[in-house]
């Protein structure tokens, strides 16, 4: 390995996706020297498969499509000279000491090790496929995730399948529906395990415009077909998610669509020790996006599943910020580390620490719909109401400097019905 | 004949649950809305629904086989199968750049969406 050709940069930055872009963007913007890496031919990550509108309304104020809003923060690292690697694989990393760390990887014209004083890890989220789900059956032809049809469609211009099946009412689940619906497929039912759609309101509209008919409350469990998908077989669910006997039904299919959520990628992290949120799947991060290894930083979804893209490269920027400054203090400047606790209704929350030195954007997500619910911290005697909360919707809001200094060690956050 | 339409408000995230009355053609009572917005898309969307309408279209020695393209505003929802119809017969030769003018249909223009 100390063989290899050597690199030195300040910072690192895994992943060309949304995150990985505005992460590199701005630490280069704050003087840093860059180096991104990326394992796609291409940069933007999965956003220049998705070719339906609804990126950059926060960031750019604007409507634009996946591949618009990659291009534009593409366009903006090439102006700044940021260097960046495609079709680039980082086979490790390893932590030396706080200002002292090794990437390493392969690349086509050869194998690198990159010394350098920070990382940012923004490789994104992985697709939970079928047997995750609990379906068993043939295996034949025809079963693919969400991301993979998205991307042999969109970026291949393949055609799947003729008559789809769809598990899962997530976005994605319900972007794809209308992709094979507008390309002359028949999608005969979306199944969703919940007693509600996963996905925003103006996807579940999809359903209506193409007559797709939606099973709350129902899981697929059965799949046959030796050389190719032929039926699917579908189960309803009670309260508990458990399948209740009896209510078996077969519908023919082709195709099979699993769109069953996204899990963070965190090989990578794992491998050298970095603490793990089990509830997001994602590291435990502090308020700058610092990991539980200092100088290790992580955004977007390789933390936690966000749903829109502006949040995705709000985290990337943050993150770089970071880097800035543990790289001028050798280390991130804190008194102090306020825990943020999970409390009624609060399924998932990042960061996890809070310094009290700066306003900070808390993600979360609720585990159940709510009406007229209050969100709650009443350490610090903050109250907001909200009309609705969702569990496919993530809730973002501010804490300030000053609030948080009121807290002693924890503070906790809590959505309660009025 | 009286129809009920129910959907979800999209205009805003509030997501208010929408309900339009329509008589022999006509827009009877429109409920659920929070917001005058809201209540002017609901009589569009029963009236006249209007979408914008996303694709891929064959590139010939591009980098990637593929180009993506979105119509450059929203064309009514019953024209949309012809309109799929339309793209799906497209071909178009690389280079494309990133907002170029592909093709027109009927009026509306098809932007790429992406480079190839
Ligand atoms: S009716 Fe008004 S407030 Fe309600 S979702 Fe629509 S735009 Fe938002």
């Amino acid at each position: 390995m100390n063989d290899l050709p050597m690199l030195n940069y300040d910072v690192v930055v895994i992943g060309g996706g949304p995150a990985g872009m505005a992460a590199a963007v701005r630490a280069k913007e704050l003087g840093l020297k860059v180096l991104l890496l990326d394992d796609n031919d291409y940069l933007g990550g999965i956003l220049p498969q998705c070719i339906h509108p609804g990126f950059g309304l926060h960031y750019f104020k604007e409507e634009l499509t996946g591949p618009e809003f990659a291009a534009r923060f593409a366009k903006r690292l090439v102006e700044l000279g940021v260097d960046y690697r495609t079709a680039a694989r980082v086979l490790e990393i390893k932590n030396y000491s706080d200002l002292e760390k090794v990437v390493v990887f392969s690349s086509p014209s050869g194998a690198y090790q990159v010394w350098t004083k920070t990382i940012i890890y923004a490789a994104g989220a992985r697709e939970r496929h079928a047997f995750e789900i609990g379906i068993v059956g043939d295996r034949g032809a025809g079963i693919y995730t969400a991301g993979e049809a998205q991307t042999l469609m969109d970026i291949y211009g393949v055609m799947l399948g003729k008559e789809i099946v769809i598990v899962g009412s997530g976005d994605v689940g319900l972007i794809m529906a209308r992709r094979f619906a507008l390309e002359g497929a028949k999608v005969k039912a979306v199944i969703e395990l919940m007693p509600y759609p996963g996905g925003l309101a103006r996807n579940i509209m999809i359903l209506r415009d193409f007559d797709i008919p939606l099973y709350l409350s129902h899981k697929v469990v059965e799949v046959r077909g030796k050389e190719r998908v032929e039926r699917v077989k579908i189960v309803k669910v009670d309260e508990n998610l458990r399948e209740i006997p009896g209510t078996e039904f077969w519908i023919e299919a082709d195709t099979l669509i699993i769109s069953a959520g996204l899990v963070p990628s965190v090989k990578l992290l794992t491998a050298i020790g970095v603490e793990i949120d089990p509830t997001t799947g994602g590291p435990v991060v502090n308020d700058l996006f610092e990991t539980s290894v200092p100088g290790i930083f992580a955004a977007g979804n390789s933390v936690i599943i966000n749903d829109l893209v502006d949040y995705v490269a709000e985290q990337g920027e943050l993150a770089a910020e970071g880097a800035k400054l543990f790289i001028d203090n050798e280390g991130i400047p804190t008194r102090r580390w306020i825990k943020l606790e999970k409390g009624e209704n609060v399924r998932l929350l990042v960061p996890h620490y809070l310094s009290g030195e700066r306003d900070v954007w808390i993600y979360a997500r609720v585990s159940k719909p709510m009406e007229n619910v209050e969100v709650r911290f009443p350490e610090i005697g903050k109250k907001l109401r909200l009309p609705v909360v969702k569990p496919a919707e993530m809730l973002r809001m501010k804490l300030r400097k000053e609030e948080i200094a009121k807290a002693r060690d924890g503070i906790t956050m809590e959505v309660v019905p009025l | 004949m009286k129809k009920t339409y129910r959907f979800t408000c999209i205009v805003c995230p509030l997501g208010c649950a929408l309900e339009v009355e329509v008589e022999n053609g006509k827009i009877g009572e429109i409920k659920g809305y929070t917001c005058p917005r809201g209540k002017e898309w609901a009589i569009e969307e029963v009236t006249n629904p209007k979408r914008v309408v996303m694709s891929v279209i064959k590139v010939r020695n591009g980098a990637l086989p593929t180009v993506s393209v979105k119509t450059a505003e929203p064309v009514p929802k019953e024209k949309i199968p012809e309109l799929m119809e339309f793209l799906s017969k497209l071909e178009v030769e690389a280079p494309v750049e990133i907002s170029q003018v592909i093709a027109e249909w009927e009026g509306v223009k098809i932007v790429a969406t992406r480079g190839a």
